[in-house]
């Protein structure tokens, strides 16, 4: 130790503020004041005026009062709420399976030595990262009725011979939307399960091998149980995003043809502030509320059970 | 003949899949790019025309660039959201590190539910409460300014960045700090100048996925924006370049091309830092 090297912090000022901030639970409240003055103003807050809203007969411009549960019984009683709220189950259904399976094989896929892999890996994020409206446009482009390359494709390739209607025809526009979610969210899952392969000793398979397990044996017993963890909050994430979703019903259809293909933001959206219908629109958000939160609640439980084993 | 068959089976089962995910993941942005350059003539032939020539263009033109460039509002959307999403972006990281660094280094009371309540927000979609958000910028008297975005962009990124954050000061070693203090630094001086710069990498991760979610977030810029020229990119292109039921493809495609060429350009300078995002979201 040299003794005649200054410290390199000095303090000149000792005052209370000073020593204030030194004791740990202080200094904690002050960092993260900030933040929870903004999450009380604009999340807690807005919550509670939605719960309120939801109860009372309130309209733009107009405050209005109580009224109980009305709206919850007009929404329930209304079929394109309920239709809404089925598309939503599907929608959520579906596109996750497809995403996880999906997901899951392109991230195997990445996890093999391949010339030119940081440029592939880059590449395919990209549609996560565009502006989900812009490249939503492109899809509504491409499944446009009467100038669709899709139909161009399928016709050349001999399968169809009238156009297919991809977004004007009730059957189909829930699909078609579907195609896109899962387009979407694909580089997502791939990306953050290639992660969690990544952690995988390489050792595990090579002993699994050896054991004699066949490829399909060492990704069920060895590879799979060890990704669990990641998938499940992968998954959670983007049933939670999913299930909430807005951007591509709004961009593709605005929950057309025929309200077939609301969801139930979008169908709040056209309510509350299409309509200005607040209280109703408020009721319809917020009937997404108990879905959510079970899995937010499955959610940590999964994670503390994860993280106390 | 061993080597031959392997070669094979790795086409099947490897190139071509891959090959596959490649061409169904990037094919919308081809036709993005393609659909900006050609003409007007050449865009509006049916799917069953004879001279449909789906995938290049003989004669490119730069008309509906040009168009969207100079009879469209498109050039203050653009500086609108880049104004917006820096200012959220910078408010969220202040906050998000220095909530972080609390959370994950310092021990006080309410510290684990503190951690849940905020990882809670992080979870809460948009599409949760923009309704009652919009009353609220009503009587506060921000809307259709760009501060009814900046105040309400943090609520989704400082949990995200609250929660990316401390993940990466769990991983920094205790005795940093320690050594700091032995040396004669006051606890938040160690913060300051000991933890900070090491955090740079975590923060710069923060900072970009922060930056691409704000330019990419859509409803609040939707319902709390009315006029054309307070619009962002993304809401400009889908309600103002659509003139009742006619849609311009044209200025349509090459709006959405050019407005997601900053997003792509942070994209491409910070890859890595980027994809730590993507997995460090998740992972915590």
């Amino acid at each position: 130790m040299e003794a005649s090297k200054p410290a390199p912090f000095q303090f000149v000022s000792r005052g209370p503020i000073s020593r204030a901030l030194e004791r740990e639970g202080t200094l904690a409240f002050w960092l993260l004041a900030p933040t929870l003055l903004i999450l009380t103003v604009f999340i807690a807050y807005p919550f509670v005026l939605g719960v309120w809203l939801s109860l009372s007969n309130s309209t733009v411009g107009e405050p209005g009062h109580f009224i109980g549960l009305a709206n919850f019984y007009k929404i329930f009683a209304d079929s394109i709420f309920r239709t809404a709220a089925y598309n939503t189950f599907v929608y959520t259904a579906i596109t996750t399976v497809f995403k996880l399976a999906l997901g899951l094989w392109l991230a195997l896929l990445l996890n093999r030595h391949f010339r030119g892999k940081s440029w592939v890996r880059a590449f395919i994020l990209l549609p996560f990262i565009i502006p989900t409206v812009l490249s939503t446009l492109a899809w509504k482009w491409m499944f446009d009725p009467t100038f669709s390359v899709f139909n161009w494709l399928f016709w050349k390739l001999h399968i169809i011979n009238s156009r297919i209607n991809w977004l004007g025809d009730p059957d189909l526009a829930m699909g078609s939307i579907m195609i896109v979610n899962v387009w979407r969210g694909v580089p997502f899952y791939a990306i953050s399960l290639l992660a969690g392969l990544q952690t995988i000793n390489p050792d595990l398979h090579e002993a699994a091998a050896i054991d004699g397990a066949n490829r399909f044996q060492r990704f069920w017993y060895v590879t799979w149980p060890l990704l669990l963890p990641v998938t499940m909050v992968v998954v959670l994430f983007s049933v939670i995003q999913t299930f909430a979703d807005f951007q591509l019903v709004y961009v593709l259809t605005g929950g057309g043809p025929a309200n077939a293909t609301h969801l139930f933001a979008t169908y709040a959206y056209q309510i509350g502030i299409g309509t200005g219908l607040l209280s109703e629109g408020a009721a319809i958000s917020l009937a997404m509320f108990p879905a959510l939160l079970l899995v937010v609640v499955f959610q940590l439980w999964y994670i503390r059970k994860v993280e106390n084993r | 003949m061993m080597i031959e068959g392997a070669r094979w089976r790795k086409w099947l089962w490897f190139y071509l899949p891959l090959g596959a995910f490649i061409v169904a993941l990037l094919f919308p942005f081809y036709w993005m790019v393609v659909t900006t350059v050609r003409p007007d003539g050449e865009l509006y032939r049916p799917w069953n025309h004879p001279l449909y020539s789906p995938f290049w263009t003989s004669h490119p033109t730069f008309e509906h660039v040009k168009e969207l460039l100079l009879e469209t509002l498109f050039n203050t959307w653009m500086l609108n959201t880049m104004f917006i999403a820096l200012a959220a972006t910078l408010i969220s990281l202040a906050c998000g590190v220095i909530a972080g660094y609390a959370l994950a280094r310092l021990t006080f009371r309410w510290a684990g539910l503190l951690g849940t309540a905020i990882f809670v927000t992080y979870l809460v979609p948009q599409t949760l409460l923009f309704i009652p958000l919009a009353e609220i910028i009503r009587d506060y008297r921000i809307g259709d300014t760009p501060w009814a975005l900046i105040l309400t962009y943090p609520t989704f990124l400082i949990p995200f960045c609250t929660w990316l954050m401390m993940g990466y000061f769990k991983t920094i070693p205790k005795e940093l700090e320690e050594c700091a203090r032995i040396d004669g630094a006051a606890r938040w001086q160690a913060m300051v100048y000991i933890i900070f710069p090491i955090a740079v990498p975590g923060i710069l991760s923060a900072g970009i996925f922060a930056f691409t979610l704000s330019w990419n977030e859509f409803i609040y810029a939707l319902v709390f924006l009315s006029s054309p020229e307070q619009k962002t990119v993304p809401v400009g292109v889908t309600s103002e370049l659509i003139r009742g039921d006619v849609f311009f493809w044209g200025s349509l495609m090459a709006g959405a091309l050019i407005g997601s060429i900053p997003v792509a350009i942070v994209y491409s300078f910070f890859v890595e830092h980027y994809v730590a995002g993507v997995t460090g979201s998740v992972k915590g």
